[in-house]
């Protein structure tokens, strides 16, 4: 490698973090177990401060490095000032959490931010190697995440069910990416997308690597029919690390989705759109009529993560740039939208005490008003009620379908909406309906109170106001994409 | 001051809930009860230009304003009334001002949030009634969901989670069709949401009848219509006194505004072509459900069943337009009936309400010979009852005898049919009344009645005088909405094939 034309710029903001990370490993042998929120301040401090080196090696036009390996655009870049916010909401919202649980350890904080470290390489990545390292390295840092309170038996349980299904979709991908690799001699994302719209692959080597890779993105989004982890995983991890799978890694997929079938494959829309229209289809159905039956909180939660990824997927199959930035709204408002219902769940629970069930949120406004207001809000905004945020990301997918000539597909998103809006309701009918059982007090640390209800007004505050982020995801999505 | 106006009446009432909602907790409740009705009183005062300043020469929009809101995607805030909406917004601002008040005292539960509730739903109303893009519509259309949701989970009766999810759902499935139609609309019209432009599009017979059954789905169940009226009784029935006054006086009326606003101009054709079916539908509404009205044994009950026929009025009078292309009575009569029955349908909850206060039941059973111990009451109760009657010289009178007029310029047996409501309405009415309010006192109960206070006989006297000042005097209002139905009739006729 010649070290004198290797620009580093673009991939600045990944090497403050990886050094930022090894720091952290250092100082956290060192300090004593009473100053171990120096870890949490010091992890807020490396956010912030990846957040100012994304803000200074912003570029507004795509710029490779590493032999095309790696890729700073306006796509990568917004997602990851997301990836950043989110991430050090997550840290705020589970530091008492965990603290409550003796995780309060460095190990919590250092995979966490590995764990971002590897969304961003898969967010810039140009190439089917460091896609699959980044998500590598995501899941590694994840499944130990959840395993990390490891006298937890349903936790345990949760981490090797993940483990094991995530190696199995990881092998599926590597193993359509090889296809891909045998029918276009290339594992370079411009390049696959170059020789396949020249004609030169093989189109039946093609066609099966391309089944091999959707099947392994779907299991990642958590998409029926490779869905079957969602629901065990977010019920049996803590919650503070359900809040941290439900939320990052859905940006990081999205982006994945694009790279691969976007910009890789985009040449085949042809094929994937009909398989991911089956994989919405059913996401929404069963994500949304499964959800209905659970008593369960966290995996009523899980349910709504697949039919939500289920809408994700109705706004990107159509292949446009309308469509990929009404996914890309999608993802964002989705995120938005996991943070604060975690979030209020997290604040609901306390040392001995876990907020579990659809239950345990019975009388909240009696109990507390404003956190009954702000799920109230996440809850409608999830069902797509205006004038919440999740409605409009809801409209601009089904928008983006019916303008592709999808109707039906629209008609039917449409009708799960409806479905959808079942279960959301009795969660409000829990709060506001019913007379609380449990009276104690829920006490919030402030810094955690200030985000959670920027968190959930933000979805009012998008509703009412769509139109920066809209523009913001088009002109990112028109300037990162050659295609477009 | 005047060109921001329709602002003004959809924010004023929201801003001024959510600092209801500020005051917190019970311990403030006197506050947060003063708050809401300043709030009130500014809404219904800043509404009252609309009325006093609308021209009457034409029937386009007035007090217009446009703004951009999602540019990318061609929605625009813009707002503007007709003599149609304007009414609406009049009727909806002067309700809630009573809803407020008649709330008073009655309602010592999380009192601010019942007041914030019924502020923010008055301003999402106004909204939709004054929204001229439809993705705009939709927004306050679907918002006021929410308000009302919890209106009638948080304060209704024994039934109320059951009855406020199946208004819910019920209400969100016709709507979220509307939304598909929406959005078909927009790829057609050149990518615009303004319902004006709309209206304009040449569209195919085919076409016209599926978004013609999108909206009906939609503003059919909000109507209600039979037979999707099924939520309305159990809404009504649960929710408390001004859940009941608003969903009667107003949200029913946005169903019918609906027709009007959507289904008649974007698929003129469609309309015509199916208007035997929803005349048919109406009047089943009209006699079957007048009948269905005089068994009830709860009062509550049987008012919404009255509401149910009486909008059975409304829908008849709209879709009189197809059999004669001048019938500009009918359509008139049918929007007289809405504020009409906006005002009396009020006061008959509010009758109620006051009773229920006191006896904490709303079985015909449990009374008796009331007017003996509530005499001002009992006075008031009987003009209500005889404006819901349809008699002359009330409100309930000229819309019913305006509709019939127009429909027996189509069809003589619907005109037979329509004027059956003016028996069934007299019969269920009279019958509940003379029930619940003559004859001997029937219990301890009933004996220990007091009669209106101050904040009750404010409410009743308004309304009164709103039932007796429309039934004397109609022409005020017609006057105002005549240049928009002549336009809305003349447009419809014209076929977009």
């Amino acid at each position: 490698m010649n070290w004198a034309t290797l620009n580093l710029t673009p991939a600045l903001p990944e090497l403050f973090l990886l050094a930022a990370v090894l720091v952290l490993l250092v100082v956290d042998m060192l300090i004593k177990d009473e100053r171990r929120c120096v870890m949490y301040g010091l992890s807020l401090l490396t956010l912030a401060g990846c957040a100012a080196v994304q803000y200074w090696a912003w570029t507004p036009v795509p710029v490779e490095t590493f032999h095309k390996m790696f890729v700073a655009d306006p796509l990568s870049g917004i997602i990851k000032f997301f990836l950043y916010g989110v991430t050090a909401a997550v840290l705020v919202y589970t530091r008492q959490y965990i603290a409550d649980r003796q995780m309060f350890k460095g190990e919590y904080f250092t995979l966490t931010l590995f764990a971002l470290f590897g969304m961003n390489v898969m967010v810039s990545a140009s190439h089917f190697m460091t896609l699959y390292i980044g998500l590598e390295l995501l899941s590694l840092a994840l499944y130990a995440l959840i395993a990390l309170r490891r006298d937890s038996v349903p936790a345990t349980e949760a981490a090797m069910k993940y483990f094991v299904l995530g190696a199995l979709a990881s092998g599926l991908l590597l193993y359509g990416m090889s296809m891909v690799y045998g029918a276009t001699g290339s594992l370079e994302i411009s390049t696959i997308a170059r020789v396949i719209a020249s004609g030169n692959g093989n189109t039946v080597l093609l066609v099966f690597g391309l089944v091999f890779l959707v099947a392994g993105l779907c299991f990642k989004l958590g998409a029926v029919p490779f869905h079957m982890w969602v629901p065990d995983v977010y019920q049996g991890a803590p919650t503070a690390v359900t809040l941290l799978i439900g939320s990052a890694p859905k940006l990081a997929a999205f982006v994945f989705l694009v790279r691969i079938l976007g910009q890789g494959m985009e040449a085949l829309l042809s094929q994937w759109q009909g398989m991911l229209m089956i994989v919405a289809v059913l996401s929404m159905a069963l994500g949304n009529i499964t959800a209905i039956a659970q008593t369960n909180i966290k995996r009523m939660l899980a349910y709504s993560t697949i039919s939500h990824m289920g809408f994700l997927l109705v706004g990107f199959l159509t292949g446009n740039a309308d469509g990929f930035s009404s996914a890309m709204y999608y993802a964002i408002v989705y995120v938005l939208m996991s943070m604060a219902a975690f979030g209020v769940i997290l604040a609901l629970s306390r040392a001995g005490f876990e907020c579990e069930k659809i239950a345990d949120l019975k009388g909240l406004n009696q109990r507390n008003s404003w956190y009954a207001l702000l799920m109230l809000l996440t809850m409608f905004s999830m069902a797509g009620i205006p004038p919440l945020a999740g409605f409009y990301a809801k409209f601009a997918v089904i928008r983006a379908a019916a303008n592709a000539g999808l109707v039906p597909l629209a008609v039917f998103a449409v009708l799960m909406s409806l479905i959808g809006a079942f279960y959301y309701l009795r969660v409000v009918k829990a709060m506001y309906f019913d007379a609380a059982e449990d009276d104690s007090a829920i006490e919030v640390r402030a810094d955690m109170r200030v985000v959670l209800s920027l968190n959930a007004l933000a979805l009012l505050g998008l509703g009412v106001l769509p139109q920066q982020l809209v523009a913001l995801c088009m002109s990112a999505v028109k300037q990162s994409l050659t295609m477009f | 001051m005047l060109t921001n106006v329709l602002s003004l009446v959809i924010w004023v009432p929201i801003l001024f809930g959510l600092l209801v909602l500020a005051t917190g907790d019970d311990s403030r409740a006197g506050l947060a009860r003063w708050i809401a009705l300043v709030g009130a009183l500014a809404g219904f005062l800043l509404a009252l230009p609309l009325f006093t300043s609308f021209t009457e020469l034409h029937g386009g929009m007035q007090f217009e304003e446009m703004h951009p809101w999602i540019e990318s995607l061609n929605i625009n805030y813009h707002l503007g009334v007709d003599g149609i909406s304007m009414l609406f917004v009049l009727l909806n601002s002067f309700t809630t001002l009573l809803v407020v008040i008649a709330g008073w005292e009655v309602i010592q539960k999380r009192t601010a949030q019942y007041m914030a509730a019924f502020l923010i739903m008055s301003g999402l109303i106004n909204g939709a009634f004054a929204a001229l893009d439809a993705i705009l519509f939709y927004v306050f259309f679907e918002g006021m969901l929410i308000p009302m949701y919890l209106i009638i989970g948080v304060w209704g009766g024994p039934r109320r989670v059951y009855a406020s999810i199946k208004f819910f759902l019920y209400t969100l499935l016709g709507s979220l069709l509307m939304l598909v139609a929406f959005i078909y609309l927009y790829g057609k019209a050149g990518n615009t949401f303004e319902i004006a432009a709309f209206q304009d599009m040449k569209l195919t017979f085919g076409v016209q009848i599926l978004l013609f059954i999108a909206f009906f789905l939609s503003f059919a169940v909000k109507v209600p219509m039979w037979p999707v009226h099924t939520w309305l009784p159990d809404a009504h029935v649960e929710a408390p006194t001004g859940g009941s006054m608003v969903l009667a006086a107003i949200t029913l009326k946005i169903g019918a505004y609906g027709f009007l606003r959507f289904a008649l101009p974007i698929a003129p054709d469609a309309s015509r072509y199916l208007s035997g079916f929803m005349v048919t539908l109406s009047l089943i509404a009209v006699v079957y459900i007048g009948l269905v009205a005089l068994v009830q044994s709860d009062m509550k009950k049987l008012v919404a069943y009255s509401s149910i026929s009486h909008m059975g009025f409304v829908t008849l009078g709209i879709f009189m337009f197809a059999g004669n292309t001048q019938n500009v009575y009918a359509v008139e009569g049918a929007l007289i009936q809405m504020v009409s029955h906006g005002f009396v349908s009020a006061a008959m909850f509010m009758s109620i309400g006051v009773m229920y206060d006191r006896m904490h039941s709303r079985n015909i059973a449990d009374y008796g010979g009331v007017a003996n111990k509530m005499p001002i009451f009992a006075s008031f109760t009987m003009l209500f009852a005889m404006a819901n009657a349809g008699l002359p010289a009330t409100s309930g009178f000229v819309g019913e005898f305006m509709v019939v007029l127009g429909a027996v310029q189509v069809n003589f047996w619907y005109a037979a049919l329509a004027a059956t409501t003016l028996i069934f309405g007299a019969a269920y009415t009279l019958w509940m009344f003379k029930r619940v309010i003559f004859g001997e006192v029937a219990n301890d109960h009933v004996a220990a009645l007091k009669d209106v206070n101050k904040r009750e006989f404010l409410v009743l006297t308004l309304l009164a005088l709103t039932v007796l000042g429309m039934g004397l005097y109609p022409q005020a209002f017609i006057d105002k909405m005549h240049p928009a139905v002549n336009d809305l009739i003349a447009h419809v006729a014209q076929s977009k094939l």
